[in-house]
C-alpha cells in the first residue's frame, strides 16, 4: 500500500500560503486512503498554477493545454477505462478557455473526476479577472470594476445534470479529502469546485473572507434532490456551501461503448484485420 | 452509334455516363448503384461528384466513366446524361458527345427538348405504374441507363436484393419492377443506343478516397476515431462509425475539433493509435493540439481533407490551398510528415505509412486530400496485405516493468524515447506542454531546452527524410516536358500524358510524400526537370504553393504554372487545354476559369 510520502513530487513553485498546498495535501491523503499506488491513475491538467499540480504529485502525468485537460482525459478513459483519471483545472482555464469541453464532459458522463482550484482570479498572468471573479472586481484590466456577473460553475453543472456536483475549500483539508474520495468513488462524470484562496492577487476572497462565509450542508440534506441542490448552488455570496451538492445515478459514457464493454482498448492492441476481410464491402 | 474511342491505345470501350438532378433526389445513390455494378461487372470505373453546400435543391451532379481499361479522371464529353432536373439539360447538354444521348422525363418536368440527342422517358410514370411511388424515378433512370448500354438487369436485381432486402419483399419487388420498367423503355424506345457494352473482367473493387482512407487506419491498427465533422472530411468518420462493432474502434464525435484532436491525443498517451480527421476551418481551430502533440512528443495521425478557403470557402468544392498551412501549421519549431495521395490506393497505403512513422518518431502525421480525391472512387483488380506495414512501437506490459527506470523523455540517439503505456508496471509516464525535463517535468533551464529541441528536432528530422519515398515519374525519361503536381491531380495528370504520349516526349512526376521533402538520392527528379524544355507545375490553387516549396527546398524555379482555382477539378480536357496553351506559348498562365 502507498504511503504519503509516496506521492512526493517535484518541489512546488506555487507562493507561500497559496491555497493550492491544501488541495494538493489533501489529495495526496485521499489517494493513500482510497489505496491507490502512482502509476495505477494519471493526472491530466491544463495551464495555470492549478496546471502544474501533476508535477508536486508522483503519478502518471498529461500536463496539456489551458481549458483542454478534459478532452484529452476523455480520450485517455476511451483507451483505458479501467485506469481512475483525474483532471485538475483553475476557474479560467476550465469556466473560461475549456467551458465548451466541461459542457460536453458532463453531458458524456465520462467518468472522469474533475477538480477545480477556484481563485476567483487569474494568477499566473498577474491578477486579472477571471469567469468566477465577483461583479465589480477592480483590476489593472478592470479599473472601474468588472462588469460580468460571475460565473457560478456548481449552479450550471446541476443545471447541466452533472452526475456529482460538489465544493469544497481548501482552508479546510480534511473536508476536502472526504470529497475528493467520494467523487472518486461516484460512478460518472464528478465535478469539484473548490475555492482557493490567492494569497497574491485577490485581496478580497482571502481565508479569513470564505471562513466566515462556508458552511456545511447538514448531513440529512438530500443531495438528490436536484431542486433542492439548484436552489443551494445558487446560494453565494453571505453564506456559502460545502459538500456534495448534487448527485445522479446516471450510466458512465464508457459503459456505454459496445467497443470497450469486454476489456479496455488498450488491451486490445494487437494485429490489426487483414486488408482483404476489409475489403470485401467494397467487391 | 457512340464511336467514341478512348486514347488509349486498343481500348474500345470508355463512356461517359453524368447524373444530374437537386440536392434530395438521389443522385449519389443511384450514381453509386451504378458504379458499383459496373465495378462488380469488371469494368474499370471512375466517379466524381459535385454537390451544393445545401441539403435540398440546387443542381448536383455525380459523373462516372466506365472502360475496360484503368481510367483515373473524368473525361468531359458525356455519353449519357440522366436528368433528373430541369437544370441538367440547360447546364450540361453542350458536353453531350457526338453520339451521346440526353435522357430526362419531359412528361414530369413538362419540357421537351428536340433533336436526336434528346429521349424522354416517363421515370416518374413508370415509377407510379410499377413501383407504387413517384420516389422509384431513379431506379426507373437507372435501369433505363443498362437499357441504353445494352447490360441486362441481373448485377442490378443483386444490388437491390442485398440493400433492400431488410425493407421487405414488397420493396425489393417494386423496384426489380421499376428498374425493369426503365430497362424495357430505353431498348424500346432508345434505337439510336447502340452503345457497345464489352464483356467486362472478373469483379474490381470501388472505393472512394475518403473510405481508403478509414482502411488503411482500420488496417493500420487505429483504435480511435475523433472528429467534428466537417466536409469533406466527414467520410471518413463515417467509415470509422462503421466500424466501431465489428473491429473494437472507439469513435467519438467531439464537441469542436479542438476537443477532437486533444482526445486523440488522450488516447495515443493512454496507448492506442488515433486519428482525428477534418478541413482547413476544422484544422485551423486543431493547430494548438498539433504543436502540443509535437512538445509531448505524442503519435497522432490527422487526415487534412482540403476544400476551397478562406474562411468557409467553397464548403463542397475542391481545391489543393492548404499545402503551406498544413507545413507550417503549429506555433514553435517540430517535426512532421505530410503525405498528399494521389488516388484511393494512396489514400490507403500512406494511411498506413503515416500510422507507422507517427508511432515510430512519435510525431503528428498528416493526410493531405481534398474533397475531389475524397469523393471519388475508382476500380481496383486488389490491394497488397504485404505493403501493409504493422509494428507496434509501444512498450507495454512486461516488457515496459521489466525496464530498469524510464524516463518519458529521455535523451537517445535517435531522439526518440520508449514510448510507456500508463498503468502497465510500476514506471510512470509524464508529460508536459511546458519543456520538459527527461523525466517530463517542467523546467525552463536554457541547456535543457536546447538538448530537447535537438532530440525532438534534429535527430528526427534526417532519420524521417530517410523514410521518404520519391515522386512517381510516370512516362518519357528523356522528357521534353515534365507535368509537376502533387496530390489529387494525379490522375488527371495521368490521363493528360497518356494523351500526348502519342505526339509529345512527355512525363509526369508526381509527389505523394511532401515532407520531409523527398530527396533526389532515390530519385533523381531535379536533374530529369532541368534537363526538359520546359517544367509545368500543376496544381489546383491559386498561388502554385507546392512550387514555391519546392523552390525552398531544391532551389528549382518552374517557369510555368498552370493554376485552377474556381473551386471545381481539372478535367483532362481543361488541363489539355491549359497544356496546350503553355507549351504554344512557351510561358506559363495562371488563369482560374477554364
Amino acid at each position: 500500500m502507498a504511503k504519503f510520502e509516496d506521492f512526493e513530487g517535484r518541489t512546488s513553485a506555487w507562493c507561500p500560503g497559496c491555497g493550492n498546498f491544501g488541495i494538493l495535501k489533501s489529495f495526496k491523503q485521499a489517494m493513500v486512503e482510497l489505496e491507490l499506488e502512482p502509476h495505477q491513475f494519471t493526472i491530466v491538467s491544463g495551464i495555470g498554477q492549478s496546471g502544474k499540480f501533476p508535477h508536486y504529485v508522483r503519478c502518471n502525468t498529461f500536463n496539456g493545454l489551458h481549458g483542454r485537460s478534459l478532452p484529452v482525459a476523455t480520450g485517455l478513459r476511451l483507451a483505458n477505462h479501467r485506469m481512475p483519471v483525474f483532471a485538475f483545472a483553475g476557474d479560467g482555464d476550465c469556466y473560461g478557455e475549456g467551458g465548451n469541453h466541461l459542457t460536453h464532459a458532463i453531458r458524456r458522463n465520462i467518468n472522469v473526476k474533475l477538480f477545480v482550484h477556484d481563485n476567483q482570479i487569474y494568477g499566473l498572468t498577474k491578477g486579472q479577472p477571471s469567469p468566477t471573479s465577483m461583479e465589480g472586481t477592480v483590476s489593472k484590466i478592470q479599473p472601474m470594476g468588472l462588469i460580468s456577473e460571475s460565473f457560478n460553475p456548481v449552479a450550471y453543472a446541476t443545471a447541466l445534470d452533472c452526475s456529482f456536483v460538489a465544493r469544497g475549500y481548501a482552508g479546510d483539508g480534511d473536508h476536502l479529502k472526504e470529497l475528493i474520495k467520494k467523487a472518486v468513488n461516484h460512478q460518472g462524470f464528478s465535478l469539484v469546485d473548490i475555492l482557493q484562496p490567492c494569497v497574491t492577487f485577490n485581496k478580497v476572497n482571502t481565508y479569513d473572507w470564505y471562513k466566515e462565509r462556508c458552511y456545511y450542508l447538514e448531513p440529512e440534506y438530500d443531495s438528490h434532490n436536484r431542486i433542492k441542490a439548484f436552489e443551494r448552488a445558487l446560494e453565494y455570496g453571505e453564506r456559502i456551501p460545502l459538500g456534495v451538492l448534487y448527485k445522479s445515478e446516471r450510466p458512465c459514457y464508457e459503459d456505454r461503448v459496445p467497443a470497450i464493454e469486454a476489456m479496455p482498448l488498450v488491451k486490445q492492441v494487437s494485429a490489426p484485420p487483414v486488408l482483404k476481410e476489409l475489403m470485401e464491402e467494397f467487391f | 452509334m457512340n464511336t467514341l474511342i478512348s486514347p488509349h491505345k486498343g481500348v474500345f470501350l470508355d463512356y461517359s455516363i453524368k447524373l444530374g438532378g437537386e440536392g434530395g433526389q438521389g443522385i449519389d445513390t443511384m450514381g453509386s448503384v451504378l458504379a458499383q455494378l459496373f465495378s462488380r461487372a469488371g469494368y474499370h470505373v471512375f466517379t466524381h461528384q459535385e454537390y451544393e453546400s445545401r441539403v435540398r435543391g440546387g443542381h448536383n451532379f455525380f459523373q462516372m466513366r466506365l472502360s475496360d481499361a484503368p481510367v483515373c479522371a473524368s473525361r468531359a464529353p458525356i455519353d449519357i446524361l440522366v436528368a433528373m432536373d430541369r437544370a441538367s439539360i440547360p447546364v450540361h447538354a453542350a458536353e453531350l458527345a457526338p453520339g451521346g444521348m440526353a435522357i430526362y422525363d419531359g412528361r414530369a418536368t413538362k419540357e421537351s427538348h428536340e433533336g436526336a440527342q434528346f429521349l424522354s422517358i416517363p421515370f416518374v410514370d413508370l415509377a407510379l405504374e410499377h413501383g407504387k411511388n413517384r420516389i422509384m424515378a431513379n431506379i426507373v433512370a437507372t435501369g433505363a441507363v443498362l437499357g441504353m448500354l445494352g447490360i441486362d438487369l441481373q448485377l442490378l436485381f443483386a444490388i437491390i436484393r442485398q440493400t433492400l432486402a431488410k425493407k421487405g419483399e414488397a420493396t425489393v419487388t417494386a423496384n426489380m419492377d421499376s428498374a425493369r420498367a426503365g430497362h424495357e423503355y430505353a431498348v424500346r424506345e432508345c434505337l439510336k443506343c447502340a452503345f457497345i457494352a464489352a464483356p467486362g473482367g472478373p469483379g474490381k473493387i470501388l472505393i472512394s478516397g475518403n473510405d481508403a482512407i478509414g482502411v488503411g487506419a482500420v488496417v493500420s491498427g487505429c483504435k480511435f476515431y475523433t472528429a467534428y465533422p466537417m466536409t469533406p472530411a466527414t467520410g471518413i468518420l463515417n467509415y470509422m462509425a462503421g466500424k466501431e462493432l465489428s473491429h473494437s474502434i472507439v469513435v467519438e464525435q467531439a464537441e469542436d475539433e479542438i476537443g477532437a484532436i486533444n482526445m486523440a491525443l488522450g488516447a495515443s498517451f493512454g496507448g492506442v493509435r488515433a486519428m482525428t480527421g477534418s478541413s482547413g476551418g476544422g484544422f485551423a481551430l486543431m493547430v494548438e493540439g498539433l504543436s502540443l502533440a509535437a512538445m509531448t512528443e505524442t503519435p497522432v495521425v490527422i487526415a487534412l481533407a482540403q476544400r476551397p478557403a478562406p474562411a468557409t470557402g467553397l464548403p463542397t468544392r475542391t481545391e489543393q490551398a492548404d499545402l503551406l498551412f498544413a507545413l507550417h501549421a503549429g506555433h514553435g519549431e517540430f517535426p512532421r510528415v505530410i503525405f498528399a495521395p494521389g488516388s484511393p490506393e494512396q489514400c490507403l497505403y500512406l494511411t498506413n505509412k503515416a500510422f507507422d512513422m507517427a508511432e515510430k518518431y512519435q510525431i503528428p502525421a498528416f493526410i493531405l486530400t481534398d474533397q475531389y480525391l475524397a469523393d471519388s472512387a475508382w476500380t481496383y483488380d486488389s490491394f497488397d496485405q504485404d505493403r501493409i506495414v504493422f509494428n507496434d512501437y509501444r512498450v507495454r506490459g512486461e516488457a515496459f516493468q521489466g525496464l530498469g527506470e524510464y524516463k518519458r523523455h529521455a535523451y537517445t540517439e535517435s531522439g526518440v524515447t520508449p514510448q510507456g503505456t500508463p498503468g502497465d508496471g510500476t514506471h510512470l509516464v509524464v508529460t508536459d506542454s511546458d519543456e520538459h525535463d527527461e523525466e517530463g517535468h517542467l523546467v525552463e533551464d536554457a541547456l535543457t531546452r536546447v538538448r530537447m529541441v535537438e532530440k525532438r528536432l534534429f535527430r528526427k528530422l534526417p532519420l524521417l527524410a530517410e523514410e521518404i519515398s520519391p515522386p512517381l515519374m510516370y512516362g518519357e525519361g528523356e522528357a521534353e516536358t515534365v507535368i509537376v503536381g502533387w496530390g489529387s491531380t494525379y490522375g488527371v495528370m495521368k490521363e493528360a500524358v497518356d494523351i500526348l504520349a502519342g505526339s509529345h516526349k512527355i512525363a509526369l512526376l508526381h509527389f505523394s510524400e511532401i515532407y520531409p521533402f523527398p530527396s533526389v538520392k532515390k530519385l533523381d527528379y531535379l536533374t530529369l526537370l532541368e534537363k526538359a524544355t520546359r517544367a509545368v507545375c500543376v496544381e489546383n490553387n491559386a498561388t502554385g504553393q507546392f512550387a514555391s516549396l519546392m523552390r525552398r527546398e531544391t532551389g528549382f524555379l518552374f517557369r510555368d504554372r498552370i493554376n485552377r482555382y474556381d473551386g471545381r477539378p481539372f478535367t483532362v480536357e481543361s488541363l489539355l487545354a491549359e497544356l496546350k496553351n503553355v507549351m504554344d506559348a512557351g510561358k506559363g498562365t495562371k488563369r482560374g476559369e477554364n
